[in-house]
């Protein structure tokens, strides 16, 4: 059959390319493998040549796949399956590349993008580490393209290709016309949850940071690969330090992204893929901890490969857990099955047993000191620190797979009670140690330490912790309750350590480095961990509820039991202030977005002691594309300590809230008395006016304005002051709504004291919002923590490049 | 031995005194008729929502309380509460996984993990409905006017 209004030429260029990629790539890592085993230079040098060429021809194919489905994306054309399920035609132009990650194949080829990035670094730079690196990497590279080639062998299909067209992916009776193309009007659109600038710009980054583990893991192998052991590290130490600074960044920003966007009320619950993409990032933490080790005192070269090996392992296990579908029951969002799942399996076989099956083998060979780490020397605490940062991971993994241990055992383990609390309960121990090796471990000097030198370096930075300590505990007001005294204990010491991290670093600045910030990359970023670690503990444990529903304004009637506990949530009926915490909080209005149902509630705060006052906009989407119900967007109230942050929970039912009452007339003199159901008004008076200065009216044109009372039964009473405008003979009614009565007043003629008055009690639900608000005091130091530990790295990159640019100078000298 | 071997044997014992302990707070994913021989025990049941009961919430009345009917691929079925807003997209879900305590005449929810085919943007049979419902009746450009 031959269709009408297809475009096929971009599904033919996109086929190619995915082809064209897996080729490419399968002859670079072939090349460079040849390259790297090869005795004779000019042989090794001519594999090198022709793997080069492969792998830049493998980076222009996966660049040339990125354009031709941004093509597809941003012409609309439905007739790909990969467009019509991941885009529509009201996406804002920004939101176009987050159509890339929304879908499996997308988010592949991303990364697969990163790859090729860091691969055209590396071919410059890593010198004569490059076969057997770009090895790794290249390698790595054929895995990806198997992902998104859609290749069948016989019955087995390999990846999922993004240039299938939806016709031949789906059995509808559509696809019988020719002209199917012209009844599929738009996409199924992006998940709004992901229509979030952040969205735009957190899994680039995440990628970037998923993917430049691969470069310490290659690194590592090479080193066992070539026995040059030990020899790659100095190389690696940047490429490691760069892969921390990226990811960490990219999982606050995930965090900042949940915190902003998604209502999990925080910036991390512990859920099953956010902890997925924390544990390799642990894992490199104490990665390059060994490493620095290894560069100062020649201990823990083992440690180091095994932390780089694992640490690309984890990625990889990352990746099955969160696409294959077997997190389905615990997380709120990870990908569904494609089908794929063997094949991410065989991705993380194929590297983990061979690096782990080299490491075994060459492990007697790495070397080793026999000689014992002094207790007093820093290395001592450093690979402790490192131990503790992997024995962490390895509890956070354990607890994240249970669904594939109770597939594995067949048990039907899950989370407990409370999910988030079986994690915190063991991370603030974590927590407690870190804070403490964090800031005693610096002032100790690698191999040995005179105890005095270290006790007068020490002494006033832990005079200053102590002070601040006890200033913040003792006026700060932790007094975390949920979970019993001990906890609470837990959490002041904590805190403590944290501040203790803070204070050391700040010292050993000027201490250690005599205020060289050049020279001081590793306590720059400690800082930054430190305030971590106080923004989290304070955030959390004095995270406040705002909208507890105490209030006597709903009073749950009869039939609906409630039990002592207050709920969170708070229903606001417009235009009526409700109390919340310190504020006076009234729900004044609402607006739409012209081109989609985006809804923007209008909450006003007025804080009941202070002349603080703002207002916040969360919003939400309501019916959206056949997400019946809404989808909710925070809005915060940023001030430097703390955040007021707010999010709809629940909205009436627009298809119930239509008014299907009608004004009632009925004639009134002033002074009469007239009843509507919860109550009674009386009409006061009734003005007439001329000579109106407002626009568009001449001077005898006139209005009538009434002024009523509302008694409602409950003592309240209201005025009231519908008007009528008589211009040039014709009326205009203005009525006034008395909200919280749910009464409408509309004048329909005035002779005299006699009113023609309409009177309306619409049957329409209320109007309302039922929100959640929360106090989170000093998020700031938290983001602000991240902000100084990724400088803190950076710095030290820039520190390390320069310090083996030097090397090589004196070696190039010398030769 | 060497202190870094002691220290790691410490750690090593620590970190499996945790794991155990973790093991401890874990509860059973249960259907509703085990769930009621574990009264008063946190369970997770996967069960669908019972769409010809009424779903009670009224957020004006309280916006707490939530009450449903679910049953479990067994067919035992149980009234479930939830002291929280109503989740949304409730009615849509295919699948729940509530955890919670069975109490005598309800079972007290305190977690709702939902399970909606438009979350499951992958899934094909709701993506062939959608393509259906596209094909047959295309959406308003300026879907909001109708909700104002």
């Amino acid at each position: 059959m031959d269709y009408t209004g297809e475009h096929l030429l971009p599904g033919l260029l996109g086929h190619f390319f995915v082809t064209l990629s897996l080729v490419a790539s399968l002859v670079a890592t072939f090349a460079y493998f040849k390259s790297s085993q090869s005795k004779i230079e000019t042989e090794s040098f001519s594999w090198k040549n022709l793997a080069r060429a492969a792998f830049i021809t493998e980076a222009f194919s996966v660049l040339a796949i990125f354009a031709t489905l941004f093509y597809i994306i941003s012409n609309h054309l439905f007739e790909y399956k990969y467009a019509w399920q991941h885009s529509s035609r009201t996406l804002e132009v920004k939101y176009l590349l987050s159509c890339f990650w929304e879908g499996q194949e997308g988010s592949f080829l991303l990364w697969s993008i990163w790859h090729c990035v860091l691969g055209m670094i590396l071919i410059r730079r890593s010198r004569q580490w490059e076969a057997p690196v770009m090895t790794v990497v290249s390698f790595a590279q054929v895995c990806l393209a198997t992902m998104i080639a859609g290749i069948y062998f016989f019955n087995w299909k390999m990846g999922s290709n993004p240039f299938v067209l939806l016709r031949n992916e789906m059995d509808a009776p559509i696809f019988s016309q020719p002209n199917y193309l012209s009844f599929i009007k738009d996409g199924n659109d992006l998940n709004p949850l992901l229509q979030n600038y952040w969205m735009v710009i957190h899994p680039p980054v995440l990628f970037l940071g998923f993917a430049s583990t691969i470069v310490p893991f290659a690194y590592a192998v090479s080193g066992l690969w070539t026995r040059k052991f030990g020899d790659w590290t100095k190389a690696a130490l940047p490429w490691a330090l760069f892969s921390a600074a990226v990811l960490g960044t990219g999982i606050m920003m995930g965090g900042r992204w949940a915190y902003e966007s998604l209502n999990f009320g925080g910036y991390w619950a512990w859920d099953p893929v956010e902890n997925a993409s924390l544990v390799p990032w642990l894992t490199l933490i104490g990665g390059i901890h060994a490493l620095l080790i290894y560069r100062h005192t020649g201990h823990s070269l083992r440690a180091t490969h095994f932390l780089f090996l694992i640490t690309f392992s984890l990625v990889l296990y990352s990746t099955f857990l969160t696409r294959s579908g077997v997190l389905g029951d615990t997380s709120v969002h990870a990908f569904t099955d494609l089908g794929m799942n063997f094949q991410l399996l065989a991705f993380l076989f194929v590297f983990l047993i061979p690096a782990f099956v080299l490491f075994a083998r060459r492990y007697r060979d790495i070397p080793h000191i026999v000689k014992e780490e002094q207790t007093s020397s820093r290395e001592f605490w450093m690979f402790i620190g490192s131990l503790i940062f992997f024995l962490t991971s390895l509890f956070i993994m354990i607890a994240t797979s249970l669904p594939v241990i109770n597939k594995i055992f067949g048990s039907n383990f899950t989370m407990g009670e409370d999910a988030v609390f079986s994690y915190n309960r063991v991370i603030i121990f974590v927590a407690i140690i870190l804070g403490i090796l964090t800031a005693v471990t610096q002032y100790l000097k690698y191999k040995q330490t005179d105890p005095k030198f270290f006790r007068n370096r020490i002494f006033w930075p832990t005079i200053v912790s102590v002070l601040i300590s006890s200033l913040v505990l003792a006026l700060g007001g932790i007094n975390y309750q949920d979970h019993g005294a001990g906890f609470l204990g837990a959490i002041w010491l904590a805190m403590v350590c944290s501040i203790y991290a803070v204070v050391a670093n700040t010292a050993y600045i000027w201490v250690g480095m005599k205020g060289k910030l050049k020279l001081s990359g590793g306590s720059v970023a400690h800082l930054g961990f430190g305030f971590m670690l106080v923004g989290i503990l304070i955030s959390s444990s004095k995270k406040e509820v705002l909208s507890w529903n105490t209030s006597g304004i709903f009073v749950p009637l009869g039939e609906s039991k409630i039990t002592g506990k207050a709920g969170e949530n708070l229903t606001l009926v417009r235009k009526v202030p409700a109390t919340m915490g310190n504020y006076h909080v009234t729900y004044e209005s609402d607006s739409v977005n012209p081109n989609k149902p985006l809804w923007y509630y209008r909450i006003h705060f007025a804080n009941k002691k202070s002349k603080e006052q703002f207002t916040l906009m969360p919003n939400a989407f309501v019916n959206y594309k056949g997400n019946e119900g809404l989808m909710a967007n925070p809005d915060a109230k940023h001030y430097w300590d703390h955040d007021v942050f707010v999010y709809i929970t629940s909205l009436p039912d627009p298809e119930k809230n239509k008014d299907t009452t009608s004004f009632r007339p009925q004639t009134l003199n002033t002074g009469d008395t007239a009843f509507y159901t919860n109550g009674f008004y009386v009409l006061e008076d009734v003005k007439e006016e001329t000579n109106i200065p407002a626009g568009g009216l001449a001077p005898d044109d006139k209005v009538y304005l009434a002024t009523l009372k509302v008694f409602s039964k409950n003592n309240t009473s209201y005025t009231s002051k519908p008007f009528l405008i008589n211009k040039g003979g014709t009326l205009f009614a203005v009525p006034d709504t008395v909200t919280s009565e749910n009464l409408i007043f509309q004048l329909n003629n005035v002779e005299g004291n006699k009113v023609d008055l309409a009177v309306k009690e619409p049957n329409t639900v209320l109007q309302y919002v039922t929100l959640k608000a929360y106090n989170f005091p000093f998020i700031n130091f938290l983001w602000a923590g991240v902000i100084m530990m990724v400088a803190g790295m950076i710095i030290s990159i820039v520190r390390r490049v320069q310090l083996n640019k030097a090397d090589r100078e004196i070696e190039n000298l010398t030769l | 031995m060497k202190k870094i071997h002691i220290a790691l044997l410490v750690l090593i014992a620590v970190t499996i005194a945790v794991l155990i302990s973790f093991m401890g707070t874990l509860s059973t994913y249960d259907t509703v008729e085990s769930a009621m021989k574990k009264k008063g025990k946190t369970v997770s049941i996967i069960a669908k929502l019972d769409r010809n009961r009424p779903i009670e919430y009224d957020a004006v009345k309280n916006p707490n309380y939530l009450s449903f009917v679910a049953y479990d691929s067994l067919g035992g079925n149980m009234k479930v509460v939830y002291r929280k807003e109503k989740p949304t997209n409730l009615e849509h879900s295919e699948r729940l996984v509530l955890k919670g305590k069975m109490n005598d005449d309800h079972f007290e929810c305190s977690e709702i993990l939902m399970k909606c085919p438009s979350k499951y943007k992958d899934d094909m049979n709701q993506a062939k409905k959608n393509l259906q419902e596209n094909a047959v009746a295309p959406p308003a450009k300026n879907s909001s006017t109708q909700y104002q």
